[in-house]
């Protein structure tokens, strides 16, 4: 470990992270936008159910490198693109979430639907206002998932050439020179745990009526 | 080659992968696909097997002492987190190059779910059950062999189905390090900038991923003790399984 690479690369390492970031978060963030939809489909309509759990299921097992080499030849994107990158690791997200949030709003107790309804609640406002904010700690736990994942799976990218922090490794790796991995590492590390706990606390926040309860996501 | 351009570009594609797939050179020798798929599962299958000798037991004793429940938790979680591109890497500078660094790093991927999906199953026994298995006068050892590992079976599977995937899906980037397995189409297309080896390399990996992800699916449901099938079907809860142990693999 050589303790003077980090500040005499600060600017680089600043860069890369930056980047990392980018390419691990806006996943997470078109994930969920996507899902939530797809999420109360698969809840409202069995058939719907029955095409996109096992079909998220399917996305979810194919191997991340995997997705990053074909999509240019799917998407006609350059294989150097950003763009493959969000788009898998945005293919990811919806494939953990779509089943987690069909799950968490099936869970919503059906008396209490119904009195939103008595209430005079439309089905719209009823579902922003009563069924999606009772499914947020599940959804919560399956993001901090995608998240926790993503971050970490943005640096296979480096292996064709965009990967954030990565880099870092494949570098390392080319120059045997362990101190750039090991930075690499902790900070992928440690930009995850920071995600966590960011998604921790914003679930807190968002249900004050389970604070007392929280014991945390499984 | 690069992809082409214009609307075949899809169509073209898929042609020449078919034309890869029907080229015999592409099955013969050790650069050939049989070979190559037979080192990636020796690595895969290597790497579960001490995985499992060492997350197992260590899953079954908390599990049935109840003790350190936050310890696998807290490991299952945060090994999430590491970037198996790092540790690979990593390892080359601490061990040297070959197979060692991608078992270690396979192990270190593997133990965090087959040690959750190991608690969890003997954590969850029925108290009554472990109960009457005292009742009957069964040891503490007996009551976890005989009594809480059959009923842990699902969910040990489970996790087992988890280091699995992830296992496979990881075990390409051992091409990176210079090592065998399907990777190498992968790796070898991208340096020689041969699109159709690359996508026949993924595709082939993918195939492989969702072939064992069907069998060991099979395998849970046939493994499942008898007396446990009724029971679990009625209290089954559809939403644990992905969130627990999961993370996607690389």
């Amino acid at each position: 470990m050589i303790w003077s690479w980090i500040p005499s690369n600060a600017d680089r390492i600043l860069a890369l992270t930056v980047e990392h970031l980018r390419l691990a978060l806006i996943p997470v963030v078109v994930g969920l936008v996507l899902s939530v939809p797809l999420g109360w489909f698969a809840k409202r309509y069995p058939f719907a159910r029955a095409v996109l759990v096992p079909a998220a299921g399917v996305l979810y097992t194919i191997p991340s490198l995997t997705l990053f080499v074909v999509l240019p030849g799917i998407l006609g994107t350059r294989i150097l693109s950003e763009i493959n990158i969000i788009v898998a690791l945005t293919i990811y997200t919806v494939a953990l979430l779509v089943r987690t949030i069909a799950d968490a709003l099936a869970a919503v107790p059906g008396l209490v639907v119904a009195a939103a309804t008595a209430m005079g609640y439309r089905p719209a406002r009823r579902f922003l206002d009563v069924e999606l904010p009772l499914a947020i700690p599940v959804l919560i736990a399956g993001l901090r998932v995608a998240t926790v994942s993503s971050i970490s799976l943005v640096s296979v990218g480096a292996l064709i050439g965009v990967g954030g922090l990565g880099e870092f490794f494949t570098e390392g790796f080319q120059l045997q020179f362990p101190t750039e991995i090991i930075v690499g590492v902790a900070l992928i590390v440690l930009l995850a745990l920071a995600g966590d706990a960011v998604l921790l606390m914003i679930g807190r926040i968002l249900t004050p009526w389970n604070r007392q309860a929280a014991g945390g996501a499984p | 080659m690069e992809p082409a351009g214009g609307g075949g570009r899809a169509v073209n594609l898929f042609l020449e992968v078919v034309q890869w797939f029907g080229d015999a050179s592409n099955w013969s020798g050790t650069r050939g696909v049989p070979s190559r798929l037979a080192d990636h599962l020796a690595y895969t299958v290597q790497a579960l097997l001490i995985a499992a000798v060492i997350a197992v037991p260590i899953g079954a004793v908390i599990g049935h002492t109840g003790r350190g429940g936050f310890f696998v938790v807290g490991t299952a979680n945060g090994l999430r987190a590491l970037p198996e591109l790092g540790m690979l890497t990593l390892l080359v500078g601490f061990v040297g190059i070959g197979l060692l660094p991608l078992t270690i790093a396979l192990v270190i991927l593997a133990v965090p779910p087959l040690l959750a999906g190991t608690y969890a199953g003997v954590r969850n026994t029925d108290p009554a059950v472990i109960d009457a298995a005292r009742g009957m006068g069964m040891r503490e050892q007996e009551v976890l062999t005989k009594v809480e590992l059959p009923i842990a079976v699902p969910l040990i599977l489970g996790g087992l189905r988890t280091a699995t995937l992830q296992v496979i899906a990881t075990a390409t980037i051992g091409a990176y390090i210079g090592l065998s397995g399907l990777g190498r189409f992968l790796i070898d297309g991208l340096a020689r900038n041969d699109y159709t080896e690359m996508a026949a390399g993924a595709v082939l990996v993918a195939a492989l991923a969702l072939i064992v992800e069907a069998l060991l699916g099979a395998l849970q449901r046939l493994l499942v003790s008898p007396g446990l099938r009724t029971a679990q079907a009625s209290r089954r809860a559809p939403r644990q399984a992905p969130v627990v142990a999961g993370g996607i693999a690389s």
